[in-house]
């Protein structure tokens, strides 16, 4: 069996008609288009990318469009993590946990040079990219990011949302 | 007719030769047990209200290895004042001018987790830029400068 | 299947207390990822009913080896780093630290660069203190007052960005100048924002200065004297609230701040109040400083003729072996700075930012140290915290204005 067809209870019991393949591509069709456009976002702000993100989210320049407007401060009901900045050593343990809060499915960006890599800064204090700690679907370079790339970055994750399979069933659910 | 600053040179005149003026900052260097009383009159005689800055410099080749260095500004003056104080390694040691400034409080606690330097007086030094668990001071000499403390597991990619 | 176990995770600090049990005080934990701290702080507060008893303050969540890191890197390729200090007003600390490096080389900037250095402090100030106090409104429910003062200040960050080509962190700063000129109808454009500004900043003043809720919230929280300001070494609009008249731009004047005309606006009391109408009024005399500037700034270069710092004409680097020579001294060695200490202070939105360099004679810097306001301000602020209620924490740690990057550096 191969991961794909894991989390789909009826494939388990044998038999995939050409039927059931069509339906179940509309399902997740349908259910990556209700959730490509109902993005949560949990702002995890810690640095300089903060005032990009201030200039995102507000009338100039709108990710209302892309149904990603509301911030959710509570990781229970965001899906969308954004770790706009630098995180260090110290900050580390926070994230994970943020991250481990969040409920299925989630989806993580990394917003800024210094969460997608470290930067400039390689030292003691800085975790070079937030990868070595969570899993991360889209990176937005820049120090700071223009707004118009973090709203590529949100469109081109909208993509990726569109196109994966959502099962109704999960490992852990 | 000395400006106020030669006259304040004057007044802090360490055993008899008045402080230095260097870019237009007294800088005063006194032994490690003159600090507080330094400071003391600093604060009280002299009208140096404002604690600016607590920090230290590492010079691991000199046998006075730590340079503690305390930034002073006066409002009523509008005069800085840098007091400067030599401690080796093995005692790295100063008085706490927390009695006399609240905010050396803070300054002291980074300084001691920065060069490791030991502030008597001060007893809340726990880290406060870096973390529990964190071993050594960064911004010695020797300490490498990429060398990485995390706390969480990195995961495998 | 069961989900997998959460990891235990150590805790990067140490609260100052512990629970005493039943009867004893609640202990709350705020941030350091909290929608009402903007900057990664962290406060535990023990709390009777809803009134803050006692708070153990936790910076350092933003610590990022910034004074490791410039003891590696050339003068000239700091100034990078330094901007994302304080990373509202960068601009400030760019000139604050090349004031320093040039004070310790003693190169005098032509009047030009400084005019033009004091402009442009003047409009960083700005945009730090709208984004201050839209931060701070919008944690109270302000809504239309953050879009208000976002959308002007956004204004400001692409007519920068025209300038010095990034819209928050601008490394526009040179030892001995500027990067390049003013483009063409950049001050137009300038004069043309700064009217908008006043028409925003009106609308603010209309929806907000009078409003029973907001001055509820503000009048008479976090309240602060003079004497314990600059116990817990406040300064800048903070130590001005509580009636302190006490600004390094009129105290030791630098730049060309001695020949402006300027008032330094005071409070009554120190309360929150009192921090958001002095930040609103300063605002007012940094726009007034700018026209006068404008209309002040004289013709000539930007950058010194000095061979030690600045950097040759790209085409006589590619004609010329003594500028390409030159060039490459600079840039591999670095601009020789003679070996001495020095402490030199601007006044930046948040207070005195100090800059204290050593220098061994050489290309790179021996020590740098950042006396940080925010740093300094969190050290003090559970006297503004302690005793009030717990909402209150949200509008005094907005007004106090914890800068991450500076505050941790």
């Amino acid at each position: 069996m191969t991961a794909d067809v894991r989390g789909d209870p009826i494939a388990h019991a044998g038999g995939r008609s050409a039927a059931f393949e069509y339906l179940t591509t509309k399902k997740d069709e349908l259910v990556g288009w209700a959730r490509k456009f109902s993005l949560f976002p949990y702002p995890f702000v810690t640095a300089c990318c903060a005032m990009e993100f201030m200039a995102v989210s507000s009338s100039p320049y709108d990710t209302d469009r892309f149904g990603a407007a509301l911030p959710r401060f509570s990781p229970r009901q965001a899906d969308l993590l954004m770790v706009v900045g630098t995180v260090t050593h110290k900050q580390a343990p926070v994230l994970r946990r943020v991250y481990e809060q969040m409920c299925e499915p989630k989806w993580v960006m990394a917003f800024g040079v210094c969460a997608t890599s470290g930067g400039f800064y390689r030292n003691y204090a800085a975790v070079q990219g937030i990868d070595r700690v969570i899993p991360v679907d889209i990176y937005v370079p820049g120090c700071p990011p223009r707004p118009e790339m973090v709203i590529d970055g949100i469109m081109r994750l909208q993509g990726m949302i569109a196109r994966s399979k959502h099962p109704i069933v999960t490992d852990t659910f | 007719m000395p400006t106020a600053l030669e006259t304040l040179a004057e007044a802090l005149a360490v055993d008899g030769r008045p402080a230095r003026i260097e870019h237009g900052l007294l800088i005063v260097e006194v032994a490690p047990d003159a600090v507080a009383m330094t400071a003391a009159r600093l604060a009280a005689e002299l009208a140096f209200d404002l604690l600016l800055d607590v920090t230290a410099i590492d010079w691991p080749e000199r046998p006075l290895r730590f340079d503690v260095v305390w930034h002073f500004y006066s409002t009523q003056r509008r005069l800085r004042v840098r007091l400067k104080t030599a401690v080796p390694e093995r005692a790295a040691a100063v008085p706490s001018l927390t009695t006399l400034y609240g905010s050396a409080a803070f300054m002291e606690r980074e300084c001691h987790d920065m060069y490791g330097i030991g502030f008597v007086g001060n007893d809340d030094l726990r880290p406060i830029l870096l973390y529990e668990g964190f071993v050594g001071h960064p911004l010695r000499k020797d300490y490498p400068k990429e060398r990485e403390q995390p706390l969480v597991p990195y995961r495998t990619p | 299947m069961k989900p997998p176990p959460l990891a235990t995770l150590p805790n990067p600090v140490r609260p100052a207390f512990a629970p005493e049990g039943e009867g004893g005080p609640v202990i709350v934990n705020i941030g350091p990822s909290h929608p009402a701290t903007h900057g990664t702080v962290q406060i535990i507060a023990a709390l009777d009913g809803e009134r803050v008893v006692r708070t153990d303050v936790h910076a350092g969540y933003l610590h990022r080896g910034f004074e490791k890191e410039c003891e590696s890197h050339t003068w000239h390729n700091l100034i990078p780093y330094v901007d994302r200090l304080n990373y509202v007003s960068a601009l400030i600390n760019d000139f604050a630290y090349c004031d320093a490096v040039e004070q310790l080389m003693g190169v005098t900037i032509t009047p030009r660069c400084r005019y033009l250095r004091t402009l442009l402090s003047e409009y960083s100030r700005l945009v730090d203190h709208l984004t201050c106090i839209a931060a701070g409104l919008m944690e109270l429910g302000a809504m239309t007052a953050f879009l208000y003062l976002v959308m002007v200040r956004d204004y400001m960050y692409e007519h920068l960005a025209n300038l010095t080509g990034a819209r928050v962190t601008y490394t526009y700063g040179r030892i001995g100048g500027l990067a390049r000129d003013l483009p063409a109808d950049w001050l137009t454009r300038l004069a043309d924002i700064l009217d908008k500004y006043e028409v925003f900043v009106a609308r603010v003043h209309g929806l907000i200065d009078r409003n029973r809720i907001f001055i509820d919230r503000m009048r008479d929280v976090g309240v602060i004297s003079t004497a314990d300001a600059l116990h817990w070494g406040y300064t800048g609009p903070i130590l001005r609230s509580t009636g302190a008249v006490l600004d390094l731009r009129r105290d030791t004047p630098y730049l060309a701040y001695a020949e402006l005309d300027f008032e330094v606006p005071v409070g009554i009391k120190g309360d929150n109040y009192d921090r958001y109408y002095v930040r609103m009024r300063e605002m007012d005399e940094s726009v007034h400083m700018i026209r006068q500037l404008m209309e002040m700034l004289p013709a000539g270069p930007i950058n010194v003729d000095d061979h030690r710092c600045t950097f040759p004409d790209k085409q006589l680097v590619y004609t010329e072996i003594e500028s390409l020579i030159n060039h490459f001294k600079l840039v591999m060695d670095g601009p020789a700075v003679p070996a001495g200490e020095i402490y030199v202070a601007h006044e930046s939105p948040n207070g005195e930012l100090g800059f204290y360099l050593v220098s061994t004679g050489g290309g790179v810097p021996y020590k740098v140290h950042v006396r940080a306001p925010s740093f300094v301000h969190m050290g003090g602020v559970h006297k503004m915290l302690e005793g009030y209620q717990l909402a209150d924490i949200v509008p005094t740690f907005g007004s106090v204005n914890m800068i991450g990057g500076e505050c941790d550096r």
